[in-house]
C-alpha cells in the first residue's frame, strides 16, 4: 500500500483509535484469535480420528508400545517453555530487553528439547517396534496425529527464531510488543494442544 | 471534461503496467474484482460441464459421453460450482464492499487477502489440471471413501482434486481470518456492533462459519493424500479403516457449506430489500440472532446427509429435529423481509426484481428441503434427483439469484456505470423460467426413481419427458448468462454515469465517489445510527433518534 494515510494496523497496535472501546481487542489480535480457532477445528479433526481408530487394528503394533518417562520429560518442557515465553513478554513490556531475550532464548531451547525427544521417540518406533505410517490404524492416526503437532512446534520455533534474530539486532523494542505477543499466544495454544494430545494418546488411548 | 478525457487517454498505461498493478495489487477492491472475475470465469466452465451432462442425459441409451467421461464431469462441475464459484464470488463481493461499509481504508490484513485470493486461483487451476493427467477425478464432489482410495482411483487426478481443495481451502481460511479482524477491530468511529450494515454482520458469522468448518476439510484431504501417497489406513476399509467416517467428517464440513454459500446472500438481501421498498429492515435485532443461530445449529446437522446409511434410531432422531430446527431462523429471516417490504414503496428496479427471484425459488428450496430432513421422507428420496432439484434451488434460486441481486445493486458503485435495465429484465426472465423448467422436473424424476449420478437410463422407466424438460430449461439459461456477460461489457463502455449513489441508499458504500478512491474515504466518517447516509443526506430528521 503505497496510499498516503494508509496505516497497516500492525504498527498501530492495540491502541488503534477506531476501535469501539479500548477494552476491545485490535484487529490484530481478533486475527490471531481467529486463527487459533481454526486449528482448533484442524485439530479437532485429527483428535476425533485418533479417537475413532484406538483399539481397533487387528494386527502391528498397538499404543502400549508408547513409553511415558521420555514423553513426561518432553512435556514437561514445553509446558515449562509456555512461561518462559511469559516471562519473555512481561519483560519485553516493562522494557527489559535483556531479560526478554534471554527468556525468549530459552522458550527456543525448550522447544528444540521438545522436538529432538519427539524424534528421539520417533527412532525407536520405527526401528524397535516397526511402526510407520503405513503399519496399522494405529501408525496412521499416530504419526498424523503427533505429527501435526510437531508440525506446529516447528512453525512457532520459526516465528521465535526470527523474532530472537530481531531481538539480537537491537530491532525489538517496547513498541513491538503487539507482534510479539501474538507470536506468544501461539506458542501458548501449541502448549495446549499438547496437553490434549498428550492427554488422548499416552493416558487414555493407552 | 474533454480536456480530462484526453489526459486520461495520454495517461493510459501499458498493458504491462496494468497486469502488474493487478497481479501484485493489495487493494482489497482489486482483489475482490479479482475474486468476482475468476469466479464467473469458473461459472461458466462449470456451466459448459453441466450442459454436457444435460446434453448426455436427453435422450435414452444415449451414447454421446461414456460413464467415464459422465463421471468426472459431475465431479468437477459440483467441485468448480461449490469452491471456485460459490465461495469466491461471495468472499469477493465481501472483500470489495465490508471495508467500504464500516468505513474501513482496507482489509485488516492486505497482502494475506492477496495470499487468500491467488491460493484459491491457483487451487482450482491445480484442480483442472488434473485433465492433463489423462482425465478428471471421477469420485464425486463428496468423494466416499474408499472411492478415493488408490485401488479404485488409480489416476493422480484424485491426488490432483485433494491437493488443490487444500490449497484454496487455506486460501478460503485466510480470507475468514481477514474478515473477523476486519469487522471486529475496525468499524468506523461510533458504528458499534449492533449498528453495521446486515450484510457486513452476516459476513462476520460466514467467516465463523469457514474458520470452523474448513479446517475440518482441509485435514480429511490431507488423510487421503497420505492413504494414496504414503500408505496410511484412514479410510482403507481392507485395512479397518471407516468409510462411514469420512461421511461424518466430510458432511461437518459439508452441511455448514451450504450456510457458507447462503449466509452472506441473506446479507445481501437485506441490504436491498429496505432500499427498494423505502422502509428499514424489519426487526434487524431479530435477523442478527437468527443469523448466528443458524451458524451454530448448523454445526449440529451434518448426518441428516446419512440418514440411508443405516444410523441408530437415536442419531437418526437428533438429526432430524436439529435439521428441522435450522428452518426455524430461517423462517424469520424470511418474514422479516416480506414484513419489510409490507407497505413500502416497491420499486422493481434490476436488484428487487433478482430479490423477488431470489424470494420465490429459494422459499421452495426451503420447503423441500423441510421434506428431506425428516428421515422416512429421506429413506425413500436420498440420492435420487429429488435431492439434486432441491439444492439447485438452494443454490441457484437462492445463492446464484442473490448474487444477482448483489452484482446489479452495486455494479454503479465497482465501475461507475449503471447496467441497461431492459438487458437486466431479459436476463432474470430468461433465467427464471429457464431454471423454474430446469429443476421442477428432476423432483418428479427423482420422485419416479430416478437416481442421481447414474449416465443414462432407459426408455421404459419413464423419465425421459423430465429429462428433455430439463436439458430445454438449461438451453433457455445460456443466452441468460450471454445477455449478462453483454450487459456487463456494454455497460462499462457505454453504461449511464452512475452517481455516488444511484439508489438513494443508506449505508457507507454510497457516501463515497463511484468508484472509489483506493483509499475510499477522504475522510474516516463518524456513525450515529445503522443508516449513517440517510443521517448525512437528512441532518434535520436523521435516524440515531429514532434508534
Amino acid at each position: 500500500m503505497s496510499e498516503a494515510g494508509f496505516v497497516h494496523p500492525l504498527d498501530v497496535g492495540a491502541a488503534r483509535p477506531n476501535s469501539p472501546s479500548p477494552t476491545a481487542l485490535s484487529a490484530t489480535e481478533w486475527g490471531m484469535v481467529s486463527f487459533l480457532l481454526s486449528e482448533v477445528a484442524f485439530f479437532s479433526t485429527l483428535i476425533v480420528t485418533y479417537l475413532a481408530y484406538v483399539g481397533k487394528d487387528r494386527s502391528g503394533p498397538t499404543p502400549a508400545i508408547l513409553s511415558l518417562p521420555l514423553v513426561i520429560g518432553t512435556t514437561i518442557c514445553l509446558l515449562s517453555s509456555s512461561g518462559t515465553v511469559h516471562l519473555a513478554e512481561r519483560a519485553l513490556r516493562r522494557g527489559a530487553v535483556q531479560t526478554f531475550a534471554l527468556c525468549w532464548s530459552l522458550t527456543i531451547l525448550l522447544g528444540v528439547i521438545f522436538l529432538l525427544g519427539t524424534a528421539y521417540e520417533w527412532y525407536g518406533l520405527i526401528v524397535r517396534d516397526h511402526l510407520t505410517i503405513s503399519a496399522n490404524l494405529f501408525g496412521t492416526t499416530y504419526y498424523t496425529l503427533v505429527g501435526f503437532h510437531a508440525f506446529h512446534v516447528t512453525c512457532g520455533l520459526i516465528a521465535l527464531s526470527i523474532v530472537l534474530a530481531l531481538a539480537l539486532r537491537r530491532e525489538v523494542s517496547p513498541r513491538h510488543a503487539i507482534a510479539v505477543e501474538l507470536t506468544s499466544w501461539y506458542w501458548h495454544f501449541v502448549d495446549v494442544v499438547w496437553v490434549i494430545v498428550f492427554t488422548v494418546v499416552y493416558l487414555v488411548g493407552r | 471534461m474533454a480536456v480530462a478525457e484526453q489526459r486520461r487517454e495520454l495517461a493510459r498505461p501499458s498493458w504491462t503496467a496494468t497486469l502488474h498493478d493487478w497481479v501484485t495489487t493489495v487493494d482489497h477492491k482489486k482483489i475482490g474484482i479479482l475474486y468476482v472475475v475468476m469466479a464467473v470465469v469458473f461459472l461458466v466452465v462449470g456451466g459448459c460441464e453441466a450442459l454436457l451432462i444435460r446434453w448426455q442425459l436427453l435422450v435414452p441409451r444415449s451414447d454421446f459421453l461414456g460413464p467415464d467421461t459422465f463421471n468426472q464431469l459431475f465431479t468437477m462441475h459440483g467441485t468448480t460450482m461449490v469452491f471456485f464459484m460459490g465461495m469466491p464470488i461471495l468472499i469477493g463481493m465481501g472483500n470489495y464492499l465490508v471495508p467500504l461499509m464500516i468505513g474501513a481504508r482496507d482489509m485488516a490484513f492486505p497482502r494475506l487477502n492477496a495470499l487468500g485470493f491467488w491460493a484459491t486461483l491457483f487451487g482450482g487451476l491445480l484442480v483442472y489440471f488434473s485433465f492433463a493427467t489423462g482425465g478428471a477425478p471421477a469420485i464425486g464432489w463428496f468423494a466416499y471413501a474408499p472411492l478415493t482410495e488408490r485401488t479404485f482411483s488409480r489416476s493422480p487426478a484424485t491426488d490432483l482434486w485433494a491437493l488443490g481443495l487444500i490449497v484454496s481451502g487455506v486460501g478460503t481460511t485466510t480470507a475468514a481470518i481477514n474478515f473477523i479482524a476486519t469487522i471486529l477491530g475496525m468499524r468506523a468511529p461510533g458504528m458499534a456492533l449492533r449498528k453495521v450494515p446486515f450484510f457486513v454482520w452476516t459476513m462476520l458469522w460466514t467467516s465463523v462459519q469457514i474458520a470452523i468448518a474448513l479446517p475440518p476439510l482441509t485435514a480429511i484431504l490431507i488423510m487421503i493424500v497420505f492413504d494414496r501417497n504414503l500408505g496410511a489406513h484412514f479410510f482403507d476399509t481392507q485395512n479397518g479403516g471407516s468409510a462411514l467416517l469420512w461421511q461424518h467428517l466430510f458432511w461437518f464440513f459439508g452441511h455448514p457449506e451450504v450456510y457458507i454459500l447462503i449466509l452472506p446472500v441473506f446479507g445481501m438481501v437485506s441490504e436491498i430489500v429496505p432500499v427498494f421498498s423505502r422502509k428499514v429492515l424489519f426487526g434487524y435485532e431479530f435477523m442478527a440472532a437468527a443469523t448466528a443461530a443458524i451458524v451454530f445449529i448448523s454445526l449440529g446437522v451434518w448426518a441428516h446427509h446419512m440418514f440411508a446409511v443405516g444410523m441408530s434410531k437415536t442419531e437418526d432422531l437428533f438429526f432430524v429435529v436439529s435439521s428441522l430446527l435450522v428452518s426455524i431462523p430461517t423462517g424469520i429471516k424470511f418474514f422479516n423481509w416480506l414484513a419489510t417490504m409490507y407497505g413500502g414503496r416497491i420499486s422493481f428496479a434490476s436488484p428487487m426484481l433478482f430479490v423477488a427471484g431470489f424470494l420465490s425459488m429459494f422459499l421452495i428450496g426451503g420447503l423441500t428441503g423441510i421434506m428431506l430432513a425428516a428421515a422416512p421422507w429421506n429413506f425413500q428420496l436420498t440420492d435420487s434427483y429429488f435431492v439434486v432439484g432441491h439444492f439447485h434451488f438452494v443454490l441457484i434460486g437462492g445463492t446464484l439469484f442473490g448474487v444477482f441481486a448483489g452484482i446489479h445493486y452495486w455494479f454503479p458503485k465497482v465501475t461507475g456505470r449503471m447496467l441497461s435495465e431492459r438487458l437486466a429484465r431479459w436476463q432474470f426472465w430468461l433465467l427464471y423460467i429457464g431454471f423454474i423448467m430446469t429443476f421442477v422436473p428432476m423432483h418428479v424424476a427423482g420422485i419416479l426413481g430416478m437416481p442421481r449420478r447414474i449416465y443414462t437410463y432407459d426408455a421404459d422407466r419413464g423419465w425421459a419427458i423430465w429429462n428433455q424438460l430439463t436439458t430445454i430449461g438449461a438451453l433457455i439459461q445460456v443466452p441468460s448468462f450471454a445477455i449478462f456477460v453483454v450487459n456487463v461489457i456494454w455497460a462499462l463502455r457505454r453504461g449511464r454515469p452512475a452517481g455516488d449513489d444511484p439508489w438513494n441508499a443508506w449505508t457507507l458504500e454510497w457516501s463515497t465517489t463511484s468508484p472509489p478512491p483506493s483509499y475510499n474515504f477522504e475522510e474516516i466518517p463518524t456513525v450515529r445510527s445503522r443508516r449513517p447516509l440517510w443521517d448525512l443526506k437528512h441532518p434535520d430528521d436523521p435516524d440515531w433518534e429514532y434508534e
